[in-house]
């Protein structure tokens, strides 16, 4: 009854000076509104970094062809680089520790059918795929490759949503072959698989990987029909490479052999390859570990700004109440003569800043929840604004959804309240010690 | 509450006649007061005696600069005496604590003040109800209370205003109500109707005169002669010293009264 009535007095107090008092609160809810929106963001980020590298596979690792530098390909004009198959094969004999390997040769192709084409990257693998890249095949889709095919070297094919519904928006795909004018070939299709996000750019690759617009074949009809070697025109020059396998992707037993047969592997290559510098190993569990960080840091600048501010709307509160307590020097006075005692003053004045510093920590939780809408509203205007420096953003910034951390709620009003009480415990101390017959004479 | 020391005029000069050895509202003895400062010691009182039996009104009288306000800080127990002693009751002040002091100024000391010292934010009701709030008692007897006495004083209208929407009249009947909310021992009051002009300071006066005579123990403080003449008795202050400490016949507070309500009457004829 008590404290309701202190309560009661102070929103009452407060609300003789309604600007002030709004402008007092805005250093802790600006506070508390960052500490929510930042987290939000970074948890936001952080969750999209974290998304398309799980989409990698903890357990796997990569091995990446990688055109090395032009020096070090001695100026020849067929010159080859990258894995070879002697490399999967010394992988697979000598590293007890792989539970599958999926060798990939990627060709960049134009696909037609009738008069529709598409570009997009030949992917020759084997059956197992798809379950390594979580790729699925779509209701009524057909199937994957499978072994037979593998064995067989059939001219077959399974293509992805994108080239799917270039080439056939209107047909079933299914049974129907694609065309290849490069190789004069063409490939029936016994499988259309689901839409893939795109996952994180791993070592060797710039972009991120993308899935939309693959066709595969099995790599032993890949390489009869096509082979090693690729001729490019460039400038009016021919340009001749030769590659094997541009990548090898390995699922480990479990993840925690990752480690050391990455190391292993890297051993293993290294007399090979270390000279030409010609293949990476990537092990996507690394960059989960360097995204967790990433997130960290995230979250440590939003703290920091959020502390700063809070530190500032510590110090606006400060400052009023101390402007306050001498405004009201008589108020206090009379208190006092009418019986107050040291701690009813010191009590008054806390649950003031109290009020205060709590108003802004449930303002800024409101703002805050508003905050992953100003987010996407701000990524929105600066795709339409500007959107050179939009294209600059990284990935997980532009397509981050923020999420708010719940967390962090009761964490920012616990800091608000103890901020309040923090910087109004002077202010208030010093009401107390008036000494009662000067405060009566104030003014 | 009561004392054992009886009301003895000692040998003061102008000692009135005892008064009856009543309970004493308050018995200060050779009371002392300094303030030390930098460069001297201003020796504010220099050893006062008196009693203030129940039920009496006392003008304290004086000149400038000759003690008064320091007296009546230390009747309201907002201040300690250098030396002396000061019973309220059973309790001699001069040894209590500042949370002590602060609690016998909410349970026995009504104040009113000249420029009234209302709380500008608590409505009229609650401006009354500050002392019990202090006391930790809050409830609706304490507001019914409050309402009665708020009616007493002729606010029965104003209990929801706040003191900027009321004359100074009627913030100082608020301040009268606010100072018997708590049952005091005594009111004690630093010229209240000095920021007034002379028709509420008449209306003022009534309000002291019939809670005096339902008993309750007045302490003014007032530099006219006219107001100390209502009262019962009048103690007279110079330098730190008392002066006088007489009693006031009947006929005089009767005359007194008389003359200033027919000049208030003439006024309020003249001015309608
Ligand atoms: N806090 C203080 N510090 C130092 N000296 C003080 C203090 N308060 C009062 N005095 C001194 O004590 C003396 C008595 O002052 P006091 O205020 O009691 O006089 P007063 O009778 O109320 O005068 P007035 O009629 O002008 O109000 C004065 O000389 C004054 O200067
Ligand atoms: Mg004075």
């Amino acid at each position: 009854m008590l404290w309701l009535r202190t309560w009661r007095l102070g929103i009452k107090s407060l609300s003789l000076h309604p600007l002030r008092t709004c402008l007092t609160m805005l250093g802790i809810l600006i506070g508390v509104w960052a500490v929510i929106v930042l987290t939000a963001v970074s948890q936001g980020a952080s969750d999209q970094v974290q998304k398309q590298i799980e989409s990698l596979g903890a357990n796997t690792i990569i091995i990446r062809s990688v055109k090395p530098p032009e020096e070090k390909l001695a100026g020849t004009a067929a010159s080859q680089y990258g894995l070879l198959r002697s490399d999967l094969e010394l992988i697979l004999g000598s590293v007890p520790t792989i539970a599958a390997a999926v060798p990939i040769r990627e060709i960049r192709r134009q696909f037609t059918y009738g008069d529709r084409l598409v570009d997009g990257r030949l992917v020759g693998c084997t059956p197992l795929y798809d379950e390594v890249n979580q790729l699925k095949i779509r209701p009524n889709g057909g199937r994957f490759l499978s072994d037979a095919d593998a064995i067989q070297k059939d001219t077959v094919c399974v293509i992805s949503e994108g080239v799917a519904e270039k080439l056939f928006p209107y047909e079933e795909p299914l049974g129907k072959r694609v065309y290849i004018p490069e190789n004069q070939d063409f490939f029936k299709i016994v499988g259309v698989l689901e839409h893939r996000n795109a996952s994180a750019a791993i070592g060797g690759s710039l972009d991120s990987q993308d899935f939309s617009a693959d066709v595969y074949v099995p790599i032993e009809t890949l390489r009869r029909r096509v082979g090693d070697t690729i001729v490019t025109r460039r400038s009016g020059q021919f340009q001749i490479e030769i590659m094997e396998l541009n990548q090898i992707t390995l699922q480990v037993e479990s993840v925690d052999q990752v480690r050391t047969t990455a190391a292993m592997i890297e051993y293993m290559l290294a007399p090979k390859h270390e000279e030409t510098g010609d293949i990476a190993v990537v092990v996507p569990l690394e960059l989960l570990e360097q995204a967790r960080n990433l997130r960290l840091m995230f979250l440590g600048i939003g703290v920091l700004i959020a502390c700063i501010s809070l530190i500032v709307g510590g110090i606006g509160i400060m400052n009023i109440m101390l402007a306050s307590v001498t405004e009201r020097t008589r108020e206090i006075g009379i208190r006092r003569a009418l019986g107050a005692k040291r701690g009813d003053i010191v009590r008054q004045f806390l649950v003031e800043t109290l009020v205060l510093s709590f108003a802004g920590a449930t303002l800024g939780i409101f703002l805050g929840f508003l905050g992953p809408g100003m987010y996407r509203g701000l990524i929105a205007s600066i795709r339409v604004g500007f959107p050179d420096k939009f294209a600059a953003l990284p990935d997980a910034i532009r397509e981050a959804e923020p999420s708010i951390v719940y967390e962090t709620i009761p964490l920012a009003v616990l800091i608000a309240v103890a901020v309040g009480l923090i910087s109004g415990l002077y202010p208030a101390i010093r009401a107390a010690r008036m000494n009662p017959i000067e405060a009566l004479r104030h003014e | 509450m009561s004392t054992k020391e009886a009301y003895s005029p000692g040998d003061q000069p102008f000692a009135s006649e005892p008064v009856s050895p009543a309970r004493m509202a308050t018995s200060i003895r050779d009371l002392k007061k300094e303030y030390v400062l930098k460069s001297e010691t201003v020796r504010a009182l220099r050893g006062v005696s008196f009693d203030v039996p129940e039920g009496d009104y006392v003008a304290i009288m004086g000149p400038s600069g000759s003690g008064k306000s320091t007296l009546l800080n230390l009747l309201g127990c907002l201040d300690k005496p250098t030396a002396g002693s000061l019973m309220l009751g059973d309790d001699d002040i001069s040894v209590l604590s500042d949370d002590e002091l602060a609690e016998i100024r909410s349970e026995r000391i009504g104040f009113v003040f000249q420029s009234y010292n209302l709380i500008q934010q608590l409505s009229v009701v609650e401006n009354i109800e500050v002392p019990l709030y202090y006391q930790g008692k809050l409830g609706s007897s304490e507001r019914e209370r409050a309402i009665l006495l708020a009616e007493r004083v002729g606010l029965k209208d104003r209990l929801d205003h706040r003191p900027a929407q009321l004359s100074g009249g009627q913030q100082q009947r608020v301040a009268i109500a606010r100072s018997l909310i708590n049952d005091p021992y005594f009111i004690l009051a630093d010229e209240p109707t000095g920021n007034l002009d002379s028709v509420t300071t008449d209306e003022i006066l009534e309000i002291f005169d019939e809670f005096n005579n339902e008993g309750r123990t007045i302490i003014m403080v007032t530099h006219e002669d006219d107001l100390a003449d209502r009262a019962k008795r009048i103690i007279r202050l110079k330098d730190g010293m008392l002066a006088l400490d007489a009693k006031v016949s009947e006929e005089r507070r009767d005359e007194t009264r008389q003359a200033q309500r027919l000049a208030v009457e003439e006024l309020l004829a003249k001015t309608n």
